[in-house]
């Protein structure tokens, strides 16, 4: 049946136009990672280089002998690593009990952080409390305000409520406490779970942005993004002066090859650890998501 | 006269127990909860850091809403500055940036449902009918990836390679003798930009919970069509769409719910000097005129008319999607 001439039209349509949309999707990156890697003086004497001819690392040497690049990447990967194992704590914990059947006020409790998916104050009331609990210029003010999230928590809670009862009350037998329960029986058994939502978890924080534009000013906090942005975007339009210092600054490879040098570095990490991943943040997606 | 916290909760005890003398003694909600307090301590131990980050964060920041109606002033704080009542609503409703801040908004919204919305379903839709299952994975390894990576990187590749003098789009058009486009700076192009970049980053992740629902199809149904002699094209069209139609509608209905969100992180770094008439949204204005410029209450009014507009958009599309016998939100 599928062998005949329509199918394989309709076969051979279908895999030239998906293979066009991953072009599409892959080839500004992979272009930004080629460039990258050109050859200063090739880049600048040419007026377009779709390939270089010749290959260098430069860009990646300048972009590690400034401090202020490695030092930002420190600071997203103390959020990612540190924030991320906070996170998924207080955000299983919290999805666990919530799912219990037996827990007194478990309604009231998933009545009031489902009605705070409904309505934000907004940024100007958050920024000030955020000012107010004294964590202006603090790294708590990239962690705490974005703690947990109330659809990562109903998406847990459903997860924990599939697990059967009789494992608990096995355990409990066995003479486990409730917080034992959970370190020794649940956790284990979540790993797929804790894999996907650790994941989202950790590009969030690598990809802190504008809690960084908002509650940070001393340099030495800045995450990565917001470097990035003022590398590749600012820099270009209204030269911001560190910024700008630090592409002047002795002009032996062009701003552009830095920049894309710095797309590369800050975009590796998610693209190394995520293929890994991919298994489980598919199925974590659909747990809830979607009835059967 | 008020009571003491001590006097009110013996009044509480004394209550019921007053009441329920009868064969089935009837504990008051006050016993109970000392019951399942005491029961289950570990369990709201666990909960506790959870609930409070709801209730700091959450919660809390409603409080200072009551900004929308003071002169607050950051140096009296929020007991001493001055309660002025509608001013700064009736102020912010006047401004002409207001219709402009609307228009923006929906203009947006509304590219990004027209030409953003149909297509994770198209590339959901072929890639269900893809039966070499490495290429499909590969596809959707791809096309998931930029999901992941932070509006910056996007936008910054975006100023790489289609800015307006060394990047490489406009090297090209130049090499080929045609005229090189302001991408970047060009009003008339802002939201196709914008729209562009959000297909870019979103739509393949957009495309797993299509997948998710075509998986859902019984192949029972396809067995039968099968059976019955229906082509690739007649199962698609009389078993696979009917089959993820409930799904689209309620995604549809529930998008348009959130008309008012149109990605506040993506318009600012995107916003230079010359779209500001088109890159304005209600987001970026209320950093503009409240973080940048101090106006801490007017700022507040604009960002409470955006949440209670969102609001009742999110609950009405919520019901919407529950007359069509879904689950919707909540």
């Amino acid at each position: 049946m599928d062998k005949s001439m329509g199918a394989k039209i309709f076969n051979a349509l279908n895999y030239t136009v998906l293979t066009i949309v991953g072009l599409v999707t892959l080839l500004p990156f992979i272009y930004v990672v080629i460039i990258s890697f050109a050859d200063p003086t090739e880049y600048l004497t040419k007026s377009l280089v779709l390939i270089p001819e010749k290959w260098s690392l430069s860009a990646y040497e300048y972009i590690f002998s400034t401090n202020a690049f490695v030092h930002a990447m420190g600071v997203s990967g103390f959020l990612a690593v540190f924030g991320t194992l906070v996170s998924l704590i207080v955000t299983s914990a919290l999805a666990y009990v919530l799912s219990r059947k037996r827990l007194k006020g478990k309604k009231f409790f998933l009545v009031a952080i489902l009605m705070t998916m409904l309505f934000n104050p907004g940024m100007i009331p958050n920024y000030l409390l955020v000012d107010s609990l004294g964590l202006m210029d603090s790294i708590w003010a990239l962690i705490l305000p974005a703690l947990t999230s109330a659809w990562y928590v109903f998406l847990m809670k459903n997860f924990y409520q599939e697990i059967p009862d009789e494992l608990e009350e096995a355990a409990k037998m066995d003479g486990c406490s409730d917080i034992g329960v959970f370190f020794r029986i649940m956790l284990p058994i979540s790993v797929s779970a804790l894999a996907a939502f650790g994941l989202f978890y950790a590009v969030a924080y690598w990809n802190t942005y504008f809690s960084g534009v908002l509650y940070i000013n001393r340099d030495s906090l800045r995450p990565l993004q917001v470097l990035l942005q003022m590398l590749l975007i600012s820099a270009s339009q209204m030269a911001d002066p560190s910024m700008a210092a630090m592409l002047e600054s002795e002009r032996t490879v062009p701003p552009q090859v830095i920049k894309m040098a710095a797309v590369v570095l800050s975009s590796l990490p998610i693209v190394m650890v995520y293929p890994f991943l991919q298994k489980y943040f598919v199925k974590g997606m659909m747990v809830g998501s979607v009835k059967g | 006269m008020t009571l003491s916290h001590s006097q009110l909760e013996r009044l509480q005890e004394a209550l019921p127990a007053g009441r329920s003398e009868g064969a089935h003694p009837k504990k008051s909600w006050v016993q109970e909860w000392q019951v399942a307090l005491k029961r289950d301590k570990y369990l709201y131990v666990m909960a506790a850091p959870g609930l409070l980050f709801f209730l700091i964060f959450k919660y809390v920041p409603l409080w200072g809403l009551l900004l929308a109606f003071q002169n607050f002033s950051p140096y009296l704080g929020f007991w001493d500055s001055e309660w002025v009542g509608f001013k700064y609503f009736a102020e912010f409703f006047d401004n002409p940036d207001f219709m402009l801040l609307f228009r923006n908004t929906m203009a947006i919204s509304l590219l990004n449902i027209v030409f953003f919305f149909p297509i994770p379903i198209v590339v959901a839709l072929l890639l269900n009918e893809v039966r070499k299952l490495a290429f499909k994975k590969f596809i959707q390894t791809v096309i998931y990836l930029p999901h992941f990576l932070s509006w910056v990187i996007i936008v910054g590749i975006c100023f790489l390679i289609l800015g307006e003098g060394s990047g490489v789009v406009n090297q090209l058009i130049v090499e080929f003798g045609g005229q090189k486009i302001q991408f970047l700076t060009e009003p008339n192009l802002f939201w196709a930009m914008l729209t562009a970049q959000s297909i870019w980053k979103e739509a393949g992740w957009g495309t797993i919970i299509f997948l998710a629902a075509l998986a859902g199809i019984n192949s029972e149904l396809y067995e039968a069509a099968q059976i019955d002699g229906a082509t690739r094209w007649q199962q698609m069209r009389n078993v696979t769409i009917p089959g993820i139609k409930s799904t689209i509608i309620v995604l549809l209905i529930l998008r348009l719910g959130q008309v008012m969100d149109v990605g506040f992180e993506q318009i600012y770094l995107m916003a230079s000097g010359p779209v500001a008439q088109v890159a304005d949204v209600f987001d970026t204005y209320v950093y503009r005129v409240g973080i940048q410029q101090g106006r801490f209450s007017y700022a507040t009014v604009a960002g409470l008319f955006k949440s209670v507009v969102g609001l009742i958009l999110v609950v009405s599309a919520n019901r919407l999607a529950k007359k069509f016998g879904e689950e919707g939100l909540y």
